[in-house]
């Protein structure tokens, strides 16, 4: 489980987390929603701990300022939104790089570390490719791989920034589903940031609407996902309908009014 | 799921391959005999390896002189700088994710060229002195990469690797354009200045190899240990740090083991280009891009290079030298130019 409390991040002249407050209990999927520069991204990285700010942040009681590096990767992985794939490395080697915490600073992977990256593989069906280039994979792999390298670091409590951005719909669910299945197989904690408020409501158990840096709403999606909420906090014109208990959000379009020219 | 056996591709994340290793030491080791065999001086070969392992040869007191005393501490001298060069030069382009960085990318050169020229004007003939040329070569090379670090941190946070190597770039100019100068203002010495600016292995005997031999060592250790940090600082510092490393801390030892190693090598060798930059590239298109194999082999192979094309630079033209520069640039541009096409690889972006 995490918490974070008072948590305010100023880059350059901007306040671009103000005061942010949330608890994400262990076991549940989180969304961090919002529109585009309301600050997801960054609250994610003051989670990782790679952005300064005030606030603390606790992993399970303990803050996390005061874990070492190691420590807090052993407790937290990151699959971020772009990540840099280094040439010509292949997709072993790749998720090999989530046992970074497990390994002695200046040691070499053990039989115990290769077996994690085993089972990251074999989890996300990725044993056929493991030989091939991460460059070289399609969208919906590459984020797989990721997922398995988030997976092979063995922390309890995932952080995933937009994981479905620029994948086809059939792709996105793909990837969702497989994170839903690691939450229930391993007992994983999901925090996600994310654009599709849909998806969002479908696979996530709470959702957190960010806007200017602060939380405006939060809850099931049901709550969050209004009409009221979108227009106000996104500009959006959107219906919801209701796909049993799971809002959709349908964004719809006024019909334009044509002047008739030739009268 | 756990009944799978580990495949076949998991072996292969032990990414040194012992055949690799095997063909670095043996390409070392057969440069070695081959600048030991020939030279200036020409010895029958047959009789030099029958000294070398102690059969008894016909050779005069004085050719055996000439293997052991010239012969064998230049050859020694050859690998050292090379194997040190080239791992600098690895390890250089690794940690600032630059296919162009070489060992002198943040200044040392300049630095070290500077110091030299500043001897040699200022103490004339004396300036040549053994011992003064190196020490010179070495404080100005760690000098000039220090001015670049603070310059570097100064100017653009302690994350930025961009403003280290733009610091880098201005404090070499800098340095330069003070060395030429000098260089200018005392045509006399121009000649001793351009010798060693040019680079050579020198004839000292086994005191340019007691000189370098513990820089080289310390480095050499530093940066083998560091080959998998520097796998993982390729994805960048954010996500770096999200895998438990310390991307600053880590850049910081890596910098200054390799500053330390290239220092040490400039200061006995004076600039030898090309070889930190050709010899890890040429690594890496044939053995594979992890720095687990990259920075052995280029150690090995480095030394092997060096040690080729200094035998080349002292028999080409014997009596007289090639300096050693031209030699590595003159054979190894070319090899390099033939290694990339066979490969048909885009790599190097």
């Amino acid at each position: 489980m995490i918490t974070c409390q008072g948590v305010s991040v100023r880059l350059g002249d901007k306040l671009v987390l103000d005061d942010v407050s949330l608890t994400v209990p262990p076991g549940s999927w989180v969304a961090i929603v919002g529109p585009n520069g309301a600050g997801k991204s960054t609250l994610l990285r003051y989670l990782m701990g790679t952005v300064r700010g005030v606030g603390e942040v606790r992993l399970a009681g303990q803050l996390v300022a005061q874990l070492g590096r190691r420590q807090r990767a052993l407790q937290l992985a990151l699959v971020p939104q772009s990540p840099v794939v280094p040439e010509g490395i292949t997709v072993v080697d790749y998720v090999l790089l989530g046992r970074t915490p497990h390994i002695r600073p200046l040691g070499v992977e053990s039989a115990k570390d290769l077996a994690a990256v085993h089972d990251a593989l074999v989890q996300l069906e990725l044993v056929e490719l493991a030989d091939r280039e991460v460059t070289t994979l399609s969208g919906g792999e590459r984020q797989r791989v990721l997922i398995a390298r988030a997976l092979a670091q063995g922390a309890p409590l995932v952080l995933l920034d937009e994981p479905t951005t620029a994948l086809d719909v059939g792709h996105q669910q793909q990837v969702l589903e497989v994170i839903d299945e690691l939450r229930h197989d391993r007992g994983l904690t999901v925090v996600t940031t994310m654009h599709d408020l849909t998806l969002a409501g479908q696979y996530a158990d709470r959702l957190v609407l960010l806007d200017r840096g602060r939380i405006v709403v939060e809850g099931p999606a049901a709550e969050v996902l209004t009409e009221d909420n979108l227009a106000a906090y996104y500009g959006a014109r959107v219906r919801i309908i209701h796909d049993g208990d799971r809002p959709v959000v349908l964004p719809v379009r006024e019909p334009r009014i044509v002047r008739d020219r030739t009268s | 799921m756990t009944t799978v056996a580990p495949a076949v591709p998991l072996a292969r994340a032990a990414r040194l391959h012992p055949g690799w290793v095997l063909a670095g030491v043996a390409a070392a080791g057969l440069a070695a005999v081959a600048g030991l065999l020939w030279g200036a001086a020409s010895l029958p070969p047959g009789e030099v390896i029958r000294e070398l392992v102690g059969v008894g040869s016909d050779l005069s007191d004085r050719q055996v002189a000439i293997v052991e005393q010239i012969r064998l501490p230049r050859v020694v001298l050859g690998l050292l700088v090379g194997g040190t060069l080239s791992l600098s030069g690895a390890a250089y382009q690794g940690v600032f994710r630059n296919p162009l960085a070489d060992p002198y990318l943040l200044g040392a050169a300049a630095g070290a060229g500077l110091g030299v020229t500043l001897v040699i004007v200022n103490l004339g003939e004396g300036g040549l002195t053994p011992g003064y040329v190196p020490l010179a070569a070495f404080v100005g090379a760690v000098g000039a990469v220090a001015l670049a670090f603070v310059l570097g941190a100064a100017s653009g946070g302690r994350s930025s690797t961009a403003a280290l190597i733009l610091a880098g770039v201005a404090v070499a100019s800098f340095l330069t354009a003070i060395q030429t100068y000098v260089q200018q203002q005392h045509q006399d010495n121009i000649r001793d200045v351009y010798v060693w600016l040019l680079g050579r292995l020198s004839t000292a005997g086994w005191h340019d190899v007691r000189l370098l031999l513990p820089y080289a060592a310390i480095s050499a250790v530093v940066l083998l240990a560091h080959r998998r940090v520097l796998d993982v600082l390729a994805v960048g510092d954010d996500e770096a740090a999200s895998l438990g490393i310390n991307p600053q801390r880590s850049r910081l030892i890596i910098v200054v083991a390799a500053t330390l190693g290239t220092a040490a090598a400039v200061s006995v060798s004076g600039l030898i280009a090309f070889v930190g930059i050709i010899v890890p590239h040429t690594v890496r298109l044939l053995a594979g891009r992890s720095h687990r194999a990259v920075l052995p082999l280029s150690m090995l192979f480095g030394g092997a290079f060096l040690c080729l094309a200094d035998l080349l630079a002292r028999t080409l033209a014997a009596p007289a030298e090639i300096p050693i520069g031209v030699v590595t640039a003159f054979f190894g541009a070319p090899f390099f130019v033939l290694v990339l096409r066979s490969r048909r690889m885009g790599v190097m972006s």
